[in-house]
């Protein structure tokens, strides 16, 4: 058994920090940033929201487009870098949030900005093993605010907050297919936990976001064309065959040297970096919800989502919309 | 080597080669560091050379140099 997409929903903070705004507080520039990110603006939390309250929103969407109530949900797959809590998981508050039955399947993942496509694998899994036969719904809520290191003009404008979902069904004729690598490198890209409170251990770490810029952007250009070409090929298509190609919004940079790279008309590559920055595994299916709420993919088109990111990891799914 | 490195880079930024100096460090050229990134992967696909960037690499003399070194 496979899956369609029935639904898609996303939810963004009502903040939004522009890059004037940073400029109050840091050496940089609006020019600076957009040159060399593409990000005009974007979202992040206040103190009234959460993840909790972004996935909420979110799932509810999704639930409402795709005419299906809480109860008919049997796994909820929801990918964060951190949830609102180390502990419990933020799964379960969303759980109890949209009122899923208390059989429902659950889990959070962490797989950075690969984290929405490795939960439709997970999620995959599930239907084609027939433990589910029904519903699931994969959502990611990332805040990448709480973690960005707001002293480094280099990083801390390129990310941003949301959360965006899905509710799949299971579909036996659907095309959904997967390409994907880990390597293990823990160099050029992390996020520091904070100092433990441990009276054996001295560590007294701050909890931010490093990254080699050009480094992430050679892995990253490399892995979308790769991640691409391995699933086209697998499935004996072309770019020609495929609708839109949803990559993970992390630099408008990024995004145009794959194009350039593979050759397929830019046309074919939605973006919204330049209003929400990237908010790590939720950049896909908000792009995706927008997409979808614009009338820019229609049902039957095949897509493909890509994304790269800590681990290093980088991920190609294809369906069949 | 230098003359390859010299007409990618012209490439790249719609010049002249004659016009690329190779003393003059990637920023003076007008190449941020993301346009380094890019034009290393470049080299790398062109040349089949493995070049880990660093901020010592900041002119073509210096690349030619490293990339030379690698034998």
């Amino acid at each position: 058994m496979s899956f369609r997409i029935l639904g898609t929903g996303s939810a963004l903070p009502v903040t939004t920090v522009s890059n004037e705004d940073l400029t109050k507080f840091l050496d940089t520039s609006d020019e600076w940033i957009r040159t060399r990110t593409g990000i005009t603006e974007r979202r992040v939390m206040n103190d009234g929201e959460s993840l909790l309250t972004l996935a909420t929103s979110a799932c509810k969407n999704a639930l409402e487009m795709a005419n299906t109530s809480p109860e008919e949900i049997e796994l909820i797959v929801c990918t964060t870098l951190a949830g609102d809590y180390t502990s419990p998981a933020l799964y379960c508050l969303i759980a109890k949030a949209l009122g899923l039955s208390d059989r429902v399947i659950t889990m959070d993942t962490n797989m950075g900005c690969c984290g929405f496509e490795y939960g439709l694998q997970i999620a995959h899994t599930y239907f084609a093993s027939g433990m589910i036969t029904k519903k699931a719904i994969v959502v990611s809520a990332e805040g990448l605010s709480r973690h960005a290191d707001w002293s480094d003009r280099a990083t801390c404008c390129l990310f941003g907050d949301a959360s965006g979902a899905v509710v799949l069904e299971a579909a036996p004729d659907r095309k959904v297919d997967f390409d994907w690598t880990v390597s293990g490198n823990a160099d050029i890209l992390n996020i520091t936990r904070h100092a433990d409170n441990s009276p054996w251990n001295t560590y007294d770490g701050k909890g931010v976001l490093h990254m080699n810029g050009q480094e992430v952007f050679k892995f990253a250009v490399s892995s979308i064309s790769a991640r691409i070409g391995a699933v086209l090929e697998k499935n004996g298509l072309a770019p020609d065959d495929i609708a839109k190609f949803f990559l993970h919004q992390a630099n408008i940079r990024i995004i145009n040297s794959a194009i350039h790279k593979m050759g397929v008309a830019p046309e074919k590559f939605p973006h919204n970096i330049e209003r929400l920055g990237n908010t790590s595994s939720a950049t896909i299916p908000v792009l995706l919800d927008e997409t979808v709420r614009a009338g820019g993919v229609q049902r039957g088109d095949k897509i493909i989502l890509c994304a790269f990111g800590a681990g290093l990891a980088s991920i190609a799914c294809l369906l069949e919309f | 080597m230098k003359e390859k490195l010299i007409a990618i880079i012209a490439e790249y930024l719609g010049k002249d080669a004659s016009e690329i100096e190779a003393d003059a460090t990637f920023e003076d050229l007008g190449l941020d560091s993301l346009d380094i990134a890019e034009l290393v992967m470049q080299i790398e696909d062109e040349l089949g050379v493995t070049i880990e960037l660093n901020a010592e690499l900041n002119n073509i003399d210096k690349l030619v140099e490293y990339i030379e070194n690698q034998g």
